[in-house]
């Protein structure tokens, strides 16, 4: 054990991560690491059966948007599939005051901000950007250009301590989520710098799915990712991304830390992708089968599950009313994609400027007026 | 030998070539190896030349390109692969500050023997930073050569070409056509010059210039217009820096009129030095000035409103007929 974290089971990675839930479904107490954090949860039975629904509710919705992809009403989707966990556990971390700067797959994170799930469905159906106001939200549009929201994350953050936001429980912080292989990206490792050295009230959220769509992990590191963070002068830690309950305590723990003026931290969540890393992907090409199912007895949803009956927290009957209230959810938002209008062309031109430009305005004029000379004509 | 190739399996076939002729060449990019590149275009390659060869690098295009110039320093002649046209900036302090200036700053000593292949342009229903023309700012770069191919043969020529350059390329690849079939002569050697246009389309009424994607466009234009008696002349220009125009001055002094047709926006893009330079060589045999069909000054759209934005057939004979009535 080097790092002093717990090696429960054969899957463990090398150097241990923080897990609190075992695939079994066996619940750790505690786990101290060797810089002497202990980590745990006291959850009451509501908060466990909670934390079930928001894994139960993010997967089935991700299915409906799987499915309605591959019937032609999504361009793209890119699935949450086996990191439900990750997700939950992180953003169910957050207090109501922190900022989150999400990549295009944190879906899951998104619906634990109290967030209407049809919200990124204009991007990746292809009728808008799909934006929306961060602010009202706490939560950052999605950010396609790998890497690039762990700057805006750093600068929001940085922005906090100027305003005097931290110090204090009820201090304010930021999450900034990324993948594995946008650790290799110059401007992340920027975000790391100026985080360290502006001693910034952010937490940076690595969800390790060991693929950057068909490379594997040795592309991007040689060693562990959350050791990545002594470089840079701030703990780094890893926890078992399929664990939502040790997510959320390293999570809760480091945004607290980070709100009460201790700076940085990394989190390595290690996880993985257990679908295509989007629709337009082909993962039988570059990863085997038994390596998948090796992951399917990690699922993060199964062992809290496991865990939930075996201490009689919920029964059947419970299982049966979430499985069926995600459905209906995801079928209302099924409708509500569906029904999602095309937009007008003439749209095209808006917010290119705030307040328009002449040239764009000349453009649109003739946009109309070349239209409107096909009207009535079998064009 | 001929056989009838999509414009991306063209490319990989060009890319196999230039692999088997010359030891030094190599290629690199995110996911080029083991999956064959998002769009395949590196297929089978790691396989049959190895890892060392067809690379599969950590994800960071400055990276891809600032190691590209030492690999190019100490010999090797790397071609990059950028994943998408909307993900060459992080690399682009690379590309413009370093491999564009490395001859001039090194009073030429340095020659930097890299290709940077760069899927383009719009038409595929993607999400942003997927659709977009970026090639004007790396026509506008002094020290750059941009290419780009319309049809399977060029691209399996023209990418053998780009890489035997002992200079840097720009390569943008008209990621739309990609699955466009044509005749590719595997065995002779390119017709044409890697820094010179073409005629593709003879006509006498009007000039259209284009290059890349909107070429099939262009020509389809002129088929159309041929039914109302309209006989287009169509250039693909093929080389972007250096423009190779004479051609097109020719053209023009036969038809009168000039069509210039891009997909990235009109201001400031290629079909506005285009213009002022068909302006100052063909003044008096202009019978209106030249018009410009591309798309808006505006981001690249959300795909469904995108073939709103991208210049179409028609909004190429409506500019014809505009030059008509002038
Ligand atoms: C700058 C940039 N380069 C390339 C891409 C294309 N691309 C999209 S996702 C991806 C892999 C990302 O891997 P990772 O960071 O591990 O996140 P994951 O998708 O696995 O969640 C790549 C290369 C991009 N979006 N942005």
């Amino acid at each position: 054990m080097a790092n002093g974290e717990s090696e429960v089971g054969a899957d463990v990675p090398a150097g241990g991560f923080v897990q609190l839930l075992t695939p079994d479904g066996e619940r750790v107490d505690s786990v101290t690491t060797a810089e002497g954090t202990t980590y745990t949860v006291d959850f009451s039975d509501d908060e466990y059966r909670e934390l079930y629904r928001d894994l139960v509710t993010v997967r089935r919705l991700d299915t409906e948007a799987t499915a309605l992809q591959r019937q032609g009403e999504l361009g793209i989707w890119a699935s949450l599939l086996g990191q439900e966990a990750a997700q939950v556990g992180s953003g169910r971390a957050l207090r109501p005051q922190d900022m989150a700067f999400p990549t295009y797959r944190e879906h899951g994170v998104l619906y634990t901000r109290g967030i209407d799930p049809i919200m990124p469905f204009g991007l990746f159906r292809g009728v808008d950007q799909g934006g929306w106001d961060p602010n009202e939200f706490k939560f950052n549009t999605y950010t396609i250009v790998i890497g690039s929201q762990t700057l805006h994350a750093t600068g929001y953050a940085m922005g906090i301590t100027m305003d005097g936001k931290t110090g204090g429980p009820d201090g304010e912080a930021v999450i900034a989520y990324f993948g594995d292989g946008a650790t290799s990206q110059g401007e992340v490792n920027e975000s790391f710098v100026w985080s360290g050295v502006f001693h910034a009230p952010i937490v940076f959220f690595c969800q390790n799915n060991q693929y950057a769509i068909s490379e594997p992990l040795e592309r991007q590191t040689r060693i562990p990712l959350h050791r990545r963070a002594d470089g840079y002068g701030f703990p780094g830690v890893r926890v078992d991304g399929n664990d939502v309950l040790a997510t959320f305590a390293v999570t809760r723990a480091a945004l607290d830390n980070a709100r009460q003026g201790q700076g940085p931290t990394l989190i390595e969540a290690y996880t993985y992708r257990m679908g295509a890393h989007t629709s337009s992907d082909d993962p039988t090409r570059y990863r085997i089968a038994s390596e998948v199912e090796s992951w399917q007895a990690k699922d993060p949803i199964l062992r809290l599950r496991t865990f939930l009956t075996k201490q009689q927290i919920a029964d059947d009957t419970f299982f049966a009313d979430v499985d069926d209230s995600a459905k209906s959810l995801a079928l209302s938002l099924r409708e509500r994609v569906l029904a999602m209008p095309d937009p007008q062309p003439v749209t095209l031109f808006d917010n290119a400027y705030p307040n328009g430009s002449p040239e764009v305005d000349a453009q649109r004029e003739q946009f109309v007026a070349y239209h409107a000379a096909f009207e009535g004509s079998d064009h | 030998m001929a056989e009838t190739l999509t414009l991306g399996k063209a490319l990989n076939h060009g890319l196999r070539r230039a692999l088997e002729n010359d030891p030094k060449v190599i290629i690199m990019g995110e996911d080029v190896g083991k999956l064959g590149g998002v769009f395949r275009i590196t297929d089978g390659l790691q396989k049959d030349f190895g890892e060392d060869r067809v690379i599969d690098t950590p994800l960071a295009e400055a990276g891809i390109v600032g190691t590209a110039v030492g690999l190019a320093i100490r010999g090797f002649r790397p071609v990059c692969e950028i994943q998408f046209d909307g993900f060459v900036f992080p690399a682009y302090n690379q590309i413009v500050a370093q491999v564009a200036k490395m001859f001039y700053r090194s009073n030429g000593n340095v020659r930097l023997p890299i290709v940077i292949r760069i899927p383009y342009g719009g038409g595929i229903g993607a999400v942003e930073h997927h659709s977009e023309s970026p090639e004007a700012y790396f026509a506008h770069t002094p020290g750059l050569k941009v290419v780009t191919c319309a049809n399977p043969s060029d691209a399996y020529h023209m990418i053998q070409q780009a890489i035997s350059s002992d200079d840097p390329v720009v390569f943008f690849e008209p990621k739309r056509r990609y699955w466009e079939k044509g005749t590719v002569e595997l065995d002779r050697p390119a017709e044409a010059e890697l820094h010179a246009s073409r005629i593709v389309r003879e006509g006498t009424d009007a000039t259209i210039l284009a290059y890349g994607p909107m070429v099939r466009t262009a020509l389809d234009a002129a088929t159309a217009g041929a039914e109302d008696g309209r006989h287009l002349e169509v250039i693909d220009l093929r080389t972007l820096s250096p423009l190779d125009l004479g051609p097109a001055y020719e053209s023009v002094r036969r038809t009168g009129r000039c069509v210039v047709v891009h997909e990235a926006p009109g201001n400031l893009g290629l079909g506005s030095e285009i213009a002022a330079r068909i302006t100052e060589e063909c003044f008096y045999s202009l019978e209106s000035p030249v018009l410009r069909v591309t798309g808006y000054d505006v981001p690249y759209p959300a795909a469904r409103v995108e073939e709103e934005y991208l210049p179409d057939l028609d909004r190429v004979l409506d500019a014809v007929d505009r030059t008509f009535g002038w």
